[in-house]
């Protein structure tokens, strides 16, 4: 584990934990719908050609999210390139 | 407003309410079970679009609600509070649900489990259908089927529908909603607390988590590949182009002559007169521009739903996403906008593909901007007769920039006016961009030509009506009243003579002061008048008024170069008029299909009038600015 960052900063193949989702407002709410929640684990899979969006894995599947979405949903680096756990 | 194809005996039913996210595979599943027997319309206030559909039960029917798809029941827009709406039975003439079947996706069980506390909450009754069985199983994934009831405290089914595995034993579940198991104990109504309630029931639910989906894996890394992925981007776009523009054209030439063909059949039937002429040019060419269209509608919807069946789409809408993004649209708007080269009408309709009905509304106000196939006979009519066969460098003729120049100012007003909307128009927009990107699956054929053939025929029964009407309307506008031809006329001179006196003819008089600034005359008004029903009939329509009879040849080209206004004895159409009609067609929506497929798409002549007004101010505008400045430069010398 490292420093915390923000989704947008995470390089490609990365995994990573949410630690929480920054705003109370609308945004918030669908990111938490979707299940980018505390403790949640997201690997960053690839980005658009243009550099944005990009696509994360999270809860078995794939979400594609702006820079402006993902800036708001800060982590922790994990130090594991293999999926692990329940989720 | 509130569709009349969805009025049904709400009493005698049961009630059910189809609710999930999106790409659970909720379409699949309402096919199933309703036998593709829906009725579409939309939800009242909104441009969400709304389907119920009947399904056989063992001893009783029900009505089967499809709620629009969404994450939870926390809407972020007016468009999304349909739900909600429904739910609590405030929608205007839907009934409230009397219990709710809840699709979701096996694979990603544990992002739905959450929603599925939220829904709990409500109270209604509601079973779960598991989805995506196959995939799950396909992934290496499992999962403890009679955990999940207990630990929900509801009724779990799971399909596969598009193999109709699992949907009678969901039927027999249906048929006895009174006996559903309900949960002893709610889910906690804090956001946080549900979210662990949810972590701790996939905890136990969940036997092997699914891997990722190979074949999705492999075929990605190509498709969303940086210069793979763009390269197929565009090759898809091209072929996709081509298909919607040239495929289509054998067809529409067929429909083109069978309508002649039936016109001139009436003609022989009937004894001459006006009624004969309102079958043969009414009717019989009113209904021929409805199905004219039908050939392009129904190669870009099955076009359209391949891709988004395969899983393309929204590969399509990631990849083209930050272009998009800049004028505050979406990737999937893209493909609307590109269909609408061919033609407007599929292109709105194309917007459906679009979730954000903001985006999507933007995307119609702004389609008719693209340079569509009907401007084509218009622009080439002009050019070839105004613009001398010149080259300017190497092969590059002058008239082939001048065709380019008019294609690219529509798609830049395109965009430029759709950056202006979204920030104006529906302001305020706090939907973020959410999409997922579904597994690829292979589409099932039955529910493809049905989404393709319910397409089609929504367009015949929506917009097909206001078409006839429109076209029947302006057929009598241009054919009465009838006067008496004077003696010595025949032939074309008298057709042209007819037409000066018809109520189109007075009213492109009477609109002359206001078009004169653009240098426009009453031929060019009527012209205009009339192609209102379709852009090219402004070509049949000069031929007439120019009494040159056919649209071939060279005759209409010398006709309109020699005219000369009958007070001034000044050419009437000089290089400034002929530059201000051309700028005019770039940007007026001067067609009725367009505004019936508008009134279709947004259930409200609200839009459609709005796009007409806008649209015919920023071609009054941009058509005197070019007539002015062309006039200042004194462009003569380039042109003519």
């Amino acid at each position: 584990m490292s420093e915390s960052k923000t989704l947008d900063q995470i390089p490609k193949g990365q995994f990573v934990q949410v630690i929480e989702v920054e705003g109370d407002d609308p945004i918030a709410r669908r990111l938490d719908d979707l299940g980018v929640r505390e403790g949640v684990r997201i690997e960053v899979l690839r980005r658009a050609p243009l550099g944005d969006p990009t696509v994360f894995e999270l809860c078995h599947y794939q979400l594609c999210l702006r820079r402006s979405e993902s800036a708001r949903i800060r982590v922790r680096t994990l130090d594991e390139s293999a999926p692990t756990g329940a989720r | 407003m509130t569709s009349p194809a969805i009025q049904t005996d709400s009493v005698a039913f049961q009630v059910f309410g189809l609710l999930g996210s999106p790409n659970a595979g909720k379409t699949t599943l309402f096919n199933a079970l309703t036998g593709l027997r829906a009725k579409v319309g939309n939800y009242p206030g909104v441009t969400v679009e709304r389907r119920e559909g009947e399904i056989a039960l063992e001893n009783s029917r029900a009505l089967l609600i499809d709620l629009p798809g969404t994450y939870g029941l926390t809407p972020i827009s007016a468009d999304e509070a349909v739900v909600n709406e429904v739910l609590a039975g405030h929608a205007e003439g839907v009934s409230k649900p009397d219990a709710l079947v809840v699709v979701v996706d096996a694979c990603s069980l544990p992002r739905s489990l959450p929603f599925i506390g939220e829904i709990l909450r409500e109270g209604t009754p509601i079973c779960i259908v598991l989805t995506m069985l196959d995939e799950l199983t396909a992934r290496g994934g499992s999962l403890d089927f009679e955990r999940l009831k207990a630990s929900l405290g509801v009724p779990v089914v799971g399909v596969v529908g598009h193999k109709g595995r699992g949907i009678d034993a969901l039927r027999r579940l249906l048929g006895d909603p009174a006996g559903w198991s309900r949960p002893s104990v709610l889910p906690p109504e804090d956001r946080a607390e549900r979210a662990g309630w949810a972590d701790s029931i996939a905890a136990t639910v969940i036997e092997t988590s699914p891997a990722r989906h190979p074949l999705t894996e492999r075929v990605d890394q190509i498709v969303l590949h940086p210069v793979w992925g763009s390269l197929l981007f565009l090759v898809v776009m091209v072929i996709f182009f081509q298909l919607i523009f040239s495929w289509a054209s054998p067809a529409m030439d067929a429909i083109d002559s069978a309508i002649a063909a039936l016109a001139g059949l009436a003609r022989t039937a009937l004894p001459a007169g006006w009624i004969a002429d309102l079958v043969a040019d009414g009717l019989v060419a009113g209904v021929g521009s409805v199905v004219i269209f039908l050939p392009q509608i129904v190669i870009l919807f099955a076009l359209l739903y391949l891709l988004e069946d395969l899983g393309y789409m929204a590969r399509a809408a990631f990849v083209v996403d930050r272009l998009m993004g800049r004028i505050g649209l979406e990737g999937r708007s893209f493909v609307a906008l590109l269909s609408s080269y061919a033609c407007a009408v599929p292109g709105i309709m194309a917007t459906r593909t679009i979730p954000s009905p903001r985006d999507r509304l933007v995307t119609i106000l702004v389609a008719p901007l693209m340079t569509c196939s009907a401007r084509l006979p218009v622009y080439a009519l002009l050019i070839s007769a105004f613009v001398p066969q010149r080259s300017v460098w190497g092969p590059i003729g002058l008239q082939g920039l001048v065709l380019l120049g008019l294609y690219v100012s529509g798609a830049v007003a395109a965009l430029v006016v759709a950056a202006i909307f979204k920030r104006t128009l529906v302001p305020g927009d706090s939907l973020p961009f959410t999409m997922e990107l579904p597994t690829y699956r292979w589409p099932t054929l039955r529910l493809w030509l049905s989404q393709v053939a319910g397409s089609a025929w929504a367009f015949i029964r929506r917009a097909g009506t206001i078409i006839l009407a429109a076209s029947i309307i302006l057929w009598v506008l241009l054919n009465f009243p009838k006067v008496e031809i004077p003696d010595g006329l025949d032939g074309n001179a008298a057709s042209a003579y007819a037409l000066e006196h018809s109520a189109a003819g007075r009213l492109g008089h009477a609109i002359e002061p206001v078009i004169a600034p653009l240098g426009f005359d009453w031929k060019i008004g009527v012209g205009l008048i009339a192609s209102l029903a379709a852009r090219e009939i402004l070509v049949a329509t000069l031929a007439q008024v120019y009494a040159t009879g056919g649209e071939e040849g060279d005759s209409l080209r010398q006709a309109l170069r020699r005219d000369r206004n009958p007070e001034t004895g000044e050419l009437i159409f000089t290089p400034a008029t002929v530059a201000a009609l051309l700028v005019f067609f770039v940007f007026a929506l001067q067609c009725t299909s367009t505004l019936a497929i508008m009134r279709r798409e947004t259930n409200s002549w609200r839009w459609p009038a709005f796009a007409f007004s806008y649209l015919f101010a920023l071609a009054y505008a941009a058509s005197l600015l070019t007539h002015r400045v062309v006039t200042a430069l004194g462009a003569s010398d380039w042109l003519s």
